[in-house]
């Protein structure tokens, strides 16, 4: 599957099938901290992500302190 | 969307309505705002400010928007854009006041003239003209886009340095006083991610790219370690922000009370301040800018486009 990740935005890809979890996991990634969407859809860790999937890994922490 | 500190998962009908929930209650449990009342929200193209413009409007207040243009290269010229697209969107009123054009500098040249950090630099003039242009249109309240992650990871660094002065004034509603207007943060329920995973499902196209200037700053660590534990014990950042508020913030009052010290007008632009001369001022005077003195002018023409 194509995977973009961001901050800085880049693309890698990943074979599935892979549940949500464990492709943060292989990303190292703290579920806290990002949404996982598929096609424009938000997905649940539990979601199985297909090999010929788009998925996003977004971020969500913003990092200001005003 | 799964939300672990509730131990549940929700379809996006029942998880707006939770966020909405969640806003709502924020703002009657404080006391925040009251029914029909101006707001003046601080909008930044983030998730946070847009989803908080979305859900006051939503709530029944009028609520206007205010946009900073901080000059940070194409990360202004981005965020500026999804600002002013949400606005159109929806037909709210945006208010656009340019650093660079109405002061003579942004946050890049001004942080290094003033030799602060750029969080600071930043902080500082969002702090001064939000107030500034809340009692200028005579708003009832600023509304600030704080959620959950931003107070409890400053709740954080505060206590492990022990800065009892600001700990004592960590409120998510800052009543009106000595000519600041009063200030809410109505997202102070939700986290980030739930802000974000609103404004996913409602399909507000917010700035997703991170401030450049901020990479690696102190907040972000301290975000990151509470995402840590979070993840080990779901809720543990909303007792540790809750708890404070509802059981030990009003304890170091007297910390903040003798730290802020008593108000005169700056002798430059007329804000409250407890020196002569305002930090803004300062901080416009160093970076040879002009203007601080002037008003915010609340009709300016929009910044600079793409």
């Amino acid at each position: 599957m194509l995977v973009t990740l961001r901050n800085p935005r880049r693309e890698i890809e990943v074979a599935g099938p892979l549940r949500v979890l464990d492709l943060l996991a292989r990303l190292d990634v703290p579920r806290e901290s990002v949404l996982v969407i598929r096609n424009g859809t938000l997905v649940p860790g539990d979601a199985l992500l297909a090999d010929a999937d788009a998925v996003e890994v977004r971020p969500v922490i913003s990092g200001g302190m005003a | 969307m799964e939300v672990r500190r509730h131990n549940a998962g929700f379809c996006a009908p029942h998880f707006l309505k939770l966020c909405r929930d969640q806003v709502e209650r924020a703002i009657a449990h404080h006391d925040m705002l009251h029914p029909g009342e101006r707001v003046l929200v601080a909008v930044s193209g983030g998730k946070d400010s847009l989803a908080l413009w979305d859900l006051l409007v939503d709530l029944g207040y009028q609520a206007d928007g205010l946009y900073l243009g901080l000059g940070i290269g194409e990360y202004s010229d981005e965020s500026g854009d999804h600002a002013r697209a949400f606005a159109q969107g929806r037909g709210l009123r945006l208010i656009e006041v340019d650093l660079r054009e109405q002061y003579g500098y942004d946050i890049p040249t001004g942080a290094r003239a003033a030799r602060r950090v750029p969080c600071s630099a930043c902080g500082l003039s969002k702090r001064h003209l939000f107030d500034a242009a809340a009692v200028e249109g005579g708003y009832d309240a600023v509304a600030t886009g704080h959620n959950l992650d931003d107070e409890a990871a400053v709740l954080f660094g505060n206590v492990l340095r022990w800065h009892t002065e600001y700990i004592g004034r960590q409120q998510p509603v800052l009543p009106e006083r000595d000519g600041f207007p009063r200030k809410v943060k109505p997202l102070v329920r939700l986290s980030e991610r739930e802000t974000a995973a609103y404004c996913v499902l409602k399909g507000i196209d917010y700035q997703v790219e991170e401030c450049p200037m901020a990479a690696g700053n102190r907040h972000l660590g301290y975000k990151e370690a509470l995402n840590l534990i979070e993840e080990r014990s779901p809720g543990t950042k909303a007792a540790f922000y809750s708890e404070f508020i509802d059981k030990v913030a009003d304890r170091f009052a007297v910390d903040t009370a003798a730290e802020q010290g008593a108000l005169g007008a700056c002798a430059s632009c007329g804000a409250p301040t407890t020196g002569e001369v305002c930090a803004f001022c300062k901080l416009v005077e160093r970076a040879g800018g002009h203007g601080a003195d002037q008003p915010v002018s609340l009709t300016a023409k929009p910044a600079s486009r793409r």
